[in-house]
């Protein structure tokens, strides 16, 4: 297994033909290339921009939308974008941090329906808000439901 | 834009319907649509789907999946467990595929970690994982079948599902939750009858098959409820994230063992059903192609299975064998510490695909550098495929969307989580 990693001026210098990479380059504040994954991290105002330019760029198929609570570092939530090429036979992952002090991001459902339901599950489960989310309530949780279970600082058994 | 997420109004589905832009195009005067609550306890919703549907006469205006019924907080429990407590949980996503998902988590945590696995443990988990195929398929046919209203079907797949759940009792000491397979291989070596109990099963399977094709294929009644019914297009099947054999057939051929090998599936030889029709009948015909081949990876696994261990050389990650562990001081160790304080995983994410039978399921795994990890999110295939549903429904009689559920192969389990 190749065990290379990449950081950002590496990525951009050695990847620089990867379409994912040349389509963000003007977009990304960070890269990786680790364990075969590529991730890059893009701004949060840039997300719709971003997934239209790996988009266009042959990453056709959007696999998952998901968030992880950094809590209590900040930017505290990492919306993760999973994006798949059929063409290409790979995949890319975007992250677009969003801070605690605007828990809001642009949705990305006008590229990709599909996005839908993942994030309206970040939503119920992480309370990050998606702008322009055609139906944007909970999906796993009752709707009178208080709190978002899967943010670090709540508990595992639920409040008493 | 509201600042706290407490400041949105939750209206319920009924609401949502009403005010979809469908519901404008009557005209109220003639206004006789109806909104009919079907399920949460509704035998042909595979579950506790819950779907609210509008309808005009016989016919489906919008439809509204409503779900969250079965939501255990699986995620949530991962996050307080050590990486080898989580394979056990993986099993109770999806019923139907418990080796797909304990594959898809330690094909996950074993890229984190950067172990080898050896063929043996490769070829092994190959074969589970078709016979999970299989398995699942069967209970997608027999149920597909009891919903249309062919139920004799049904007592047929369930004869041979029950061959393929004495298999993994063989393997695994358990028929459904198996939790067989482990971070870094197996848990242990098949028993010696294991194998010719396999080569039997996979010997009469195909004759099986054709047996079920026998009394669907030709059927009038099964022809007439399934052609031209639940059209889905290829760029909506995109769109809309959908995979596996819906994807299929909706012309679009791909497929992850073939495209993006995982454990040792380069090895394999096998096609790749593709149907370019997209509608009910072609989801039918492409799982019950898919069938036969499962039965071909199956059983070049079985032939062509390679001598050697079943699990990784990592003393520090994988439990020491019963035997060593209480003759060696160092085994005892191990074990201590493996079974106290978990084993550390570097820091990093990893995504891992896999094609389960009902599409793709996919292990997000982020890790913090120590032994519980840090977030687990599974992509479930249901999930995505169920927002097809309305696309698929949407315009046709009432009674097609039984059919049209039964074709996409839902489980609740993993659609909730």
């Amino acid at each position: 297994m190749s065990a290379t990693t990449l950081e950002k001026a590496e990525v951009l210098e050695q990847m620089a033909a990867n379409p994912a990479v040349a389509a963000l380059s003007s977009l990304l504040i960070d890269a990786r290339f680790a364990l075969n994954e590529l991730t890059i991290t893009v701004p949060k105002e840039q997300i719709v921009a971003a997934v239209k330019a790996v988009q266009a760029a042959g990453y056709n198929f959007m696999e998952d939308v998901t968030c992880v609570d950094w809590y209590p570092s900040e930017p505290r939530f990492h919306v993760t974008y999973h994006i798949l090429s059929h063409s290409l036979k790979e995949r890319v992952r975007l992250i677009a941090p969003v801070g605690s002090e605007d828990l809001s991001i642009d949705s990305i459902t006008d590229v990709w329906p599909a996005a839908n339901f993942y994030e309206r599950e970040v939503f119920d489960l992480f309370g990050v808000h998606f702008g322009g989310h055609p139906n944007l309530r909970r999906i796993m949780m009752p709707d009178d439901w208080k709190g978002h279970p899967l943010r670090k600082d709540y508990p595992v058994e639920g409040y008493r | 834009m509201p600042t706290s997420v407490e400041d949105l109004i939750n209206p319920g589905v009924e609401d949502v319907i009403a005010d979809s832009k469908l519901h404008g195009n009557i005209d109220p005067a003639q206004d006789q649509t109806m909104v009919l609550n079907m399920g949460p306890q509704h035998p042909s919703t595979h579950g506790v789907l819950r779907v609210v549907l509008e309808v005009d006469g016989e016919s489906v205006v919008a439809l509204a999946p409503d779900i969250g019924y079965l939501h255990t907080g699986i995620e949530k429990t991962c996050e307080a467990k050590f990486y080898q407590q989580v394979v056990p949980l993986t099993d109770r996503i999806d019923y139907l595929c418990p080796m797909t998902n304990n594959l898809t988590y330690c094909l996950a945590v074993e890229k984190l970690l950067q172990l080898e696995i050896p063929e043996r443990a490769q070829y092994l988990r190959v074969l589970l994982n078709e016979l999970t195929r299989l398995n699942s398929h069967l209970v997608w046919l027999g149920t597909h079948a009891m919903d249309i209203g062919a139920l004799t079907v049904f007592l047929y797949c369930f004869r041979e599902r029950e061959e393929i759940l004495r298999i993994f009792e063989m393997v695994a000491g358990q028929r459904m939750m198996t939790s067989y397979f482990r971070i870094g291989g197996l848990s242990m070596e098949p028993p010696i009858d294991f194998y010719d109990r396999v080569r039997n099963f996979l010997k009469i399977m195909p004759e099986k098959i054709a047996q079920y094709e026998n009394l669907l294929t030709g059927n009038p009644i099964w022809m007439g409820r399934l052609k031209n019914v639940g059209h889905l297009s290829a760029a909506d099947a995109i769109a809309l994230g959908v995979t596996g054999p819906p994807l299929r057939a909706s012309g679009v051929d791909w497929d992850l063992r073939r495209d993006m090998p995982y454990s040792g599936y380069e090895k394999f030889k096998f096609d790749v059903p593709v149907s370019q029709v997209g509608d009910v009948w072609a989801r039918y015909e492409v799982r019950m192609k898919e069938m036969y081949e499962s039965v071909k990876i199956a059983t070049q696994a079985l032939e062509g299975l390679p001598e050697g261990r079943i699990t990784a050389v990592a003393p520090k990650i994988i439990l020491p064998d019963r035997e060593q562990m209480k003759t060696q001081m160092e085994s005892l160790i191990h074990h201590f510490k493996i079974v106290t304080e978990g084993f550390a995983v570097p820091a990093g994410q990893v995504y891992q695909g896999v094609e389960s039978p009902r599409g793709e399921m996919g292990y997000y795994v982020v890790s913090d550098g120590t032994a519980k990890p840090f977030r687990v999110h599974m992509r479930n295939p249901s999930f995505a495929t169920l927002q097809a549903l309305e696309t698929m429904c949407k315009g046709r009689l009432l009674a097609d969307v039984v059919a049209v559920i039964g074709s996409i192969d839902i489980v609740l389990g993993e659609i909730d989580r």
